[in-house]
């Protein structure tokens, strides 16, 4: 379905793209945004869902079942940590504001 | 086989995901928009994978299989996610992303055992993406391995690179051979995989603790690349772009990481550095290192006017980071102003000191990084050090005969007066001797650093 070309240009402008979105990145949030690009090739999930649902031969289900666990564990995983790590990063002013709602 | 009406739904889905993972990692990259864009680029993922779950037209059995191994991988990612340590990040990000590899290779498993696949150019997109997410898979195991503490070694011995070499000509061999054989079969499939993952177990063994993140981030981009080419033997533009996008971001971050280790990556691959102890003695540090009492560096703080503390990762094992912050306001509301500084790669990884701030409190405006930073330390009354090493040694400025020399540091030493947090007189991380410590200026104030900043607060009370 996807032409061997357009499928060459897809992989040109992707490239970029991943380029140009961290090129401004501060470095504090590198660890974060490390960890977010991990979550984002959690995508190879579909992918795994998809050759386990097609196998036909034992070993096909077994190495397609380690895929979609390990792809899970990939997206779920990179997905909890990215948060976490995330939410923590407040302002003096945010978390001033936040530390008198909780007093109130 | 699906419609095509289900068909077109799920490619929309993929291309929703897409477009919100693009839109993710660029809010991403701004801490004020950064929690928006995880879950902007997380609700992308659970449509893709919901549209693939309804659509994919699996019989009963396969679609119980799908349900369970998502459930089995996810639950235990959630669970693992959920209680692991800050200051341990590094290296479940390292599993996390050798799991992502290990599924990519898994599918090109699928593709390659299951035989029958005619077009040369995806037969050989699938071996070279099998290749690139095993050595991914098993390496990223080794490198959370090592810094969880499960291996401690480096195994290094003479002639590794060439036998690394030859087994990367092996797994080429075999992927030519499954090439041009078309239907290679079952042995030399298993051959090539086993290969591969030798490959990768092979690279990072001799890597050291220090180089790590640089690894990690290496295999995160090549775990992308891995997902992108499989993506196109599937025909599933989403693993493309996602795949890609994460290749190249990542193969950037790699290179800005060794930027600020002063490592090029070849260097990092193949000249075992990383933990070095026999390699450090050049240059010996001049001067003798001058303790100081709790009491006494806390009545200096108290009465500066500007204070910057330096953390390194000794803060981070000493979980010294919440006394820190209340060391911090303390002086803040003595008047002092006091900023952090961080080394790009202060803790583990670039930005991993920021987390472990932020954990504690610390808001990122009084963050700076190196940049920042660097020409405000001659207007510091004190800088405090704590935990850090190697990033402070004016050896990496003007001594040539150092290993780290060259590598851009905090100027520490253009302070007025440095005080230094360290458990012992030993070395630090990288086993460098630092010139800092002898200095004039500078007074040593031996101790675990969450034990020497509870008396510093002491000290700060008392004085006032």
């Amino acid at each position: 379905m996807i032409d061997g070309v357009i499928a060459l240009y897809i992989f040109m402008l992707a490239a970029f793209t991943g380029y140009e979105v961290i090129s401004r990145v501060p470095v504090i949030l590198h660890t974060p945004l490390m960890s977010g690009s991990n979550f984002v090739h959690g995508i190879v999930l579909v992918g795994a869902m998809v050759a386990l649902a097609s196998a036909e031969s034992t070993l096909v289900r077994v190495i397609g079942f380690i895929g979609v666990v390990l792809a899970a564990g990939n997206a779920v995983g990179g997905y909890v940590v990215t948060e976490r790590m995330l939410k923590m990063f407040v302002t003096a002013g945010k978390r001033q504001a936040a530390g008198k709602k909780k007093e109130e | 086989m699906p419609s095509v009406s289900t068909e077109t739904l799920t490619q929309l889905s993929y291309f929703v995901a897409a477009a919100l993972f693009i839109l993710g990692l660029k809010r991403m990259s701004s801490p004020v928009t950064a929690v928006s864009g995880v879950r902007w680029a997380g609700a992308g993922m659970l449509l893709a994978t919901l549209a693939t779950l309804a659509f994919m037209g699996a019989s009963q059995f396969n679609l119980i299989l799908v349900v369970a191994a998502i459930a089995i991988g996810g639950i235990i990612a959630w669970v693992s996610g959920k209680r692991v340590a800050m200051t341990d990040m590094p290296q479940m990000i390292a599993l996390y992303n050798g799991m992502g590899g290990g599924a990519a290779a898994a599918i090109a498993a699928v593709e390659l055992y299951r035989g029958g696949e005619q077009n040369l150019v995806h037969l050989t997109i699938a071996t070279i993406g099998g290749l690139i997410g095993s050595v991914s898979f098993s390496g990223s195991l080794i490198a959370f391995a090592k810094l969880q503490g499960l291996i401690t070694k480096s195994v290094r011995f003479s002639g590794q690179k060439i036998v690394n070499a030859l087994i990367l000509l092996a797994a080429v061999v075999f992927g030519v051979m499954i090439v041009i054989g078309q239907d290679a079969g079952l042995p030399v499939v298993s051959l090539f995989f086993a290969c591969a993952l030798l490959l990768g177990i092979a690279m990072t063994l001799p890597i050291g603790g220090a180089d790590m993140p640089v690894v990690i981030s290496l295999y995160n981009a090549l775990t992308g690349l891995a997902v992108g080419f499989e993506g196109f033997v599937l025909d599933n533009a989403a693993m493309i772009i996602a795949g890609t996008v994460v290749g190249a971001a990542g193969t950037l971050l790699t290179q800005l990481m060794a930027k600020a280790m002063n490592r090029s990556l070849g260097n990092v691959l193949f000249a075992n550095f990383g933990e070095t102890s026999q390699a450090a003695a050049a240059g010996g540090a001049g001067g003798t290192q001058k303790p100081i009492e709790a009491s006494d560096a806390g009545v200096m703080m108290a009465y500066s006017q500007k204070v910057i503390i330096v953390p390194g990762y000794g803060l981070a094992v000493a979980q010294a980071q919440h006394k820190v912050w209340e060391l911090a306001q303390l002086l803040i509301d003595h008047g002092v102003q006091v900023r952090f500084a961080i080394h790009p790669v202060a803790g583990r990884m670039p930005g991993h000191m920021n987390v472990l701030l932020a954990e504690a409190g610390v808001p990122y405006d009084l963050i700076s990084d190196i940049e920042e930073i660097n020409s405000e330390f001659e207007t510091a009354d004190v800088a405090l050090i704590i935990g850090a090493n190697d990033v402070v040694n004016p050896d990496a400025r003007t001594n040539k005969g150092s290993p780290i020399y060259g590598m851009p540091i905090l100027n520490a030493d253009k302070a007025k007066n440095v005080i230094v947090i360290k458990r012992g007189q030993g070395h630090g991380f990288s086993g460098i001797d630092n010139a800092l410590f002898g200095l004039d200026q500078t007074r040593m104030l031996y101790g675990d650093a969450q034990a020497a900043v509870s008396q510093l607060i002491q000290a700060v009370k008392a004085a006032g």
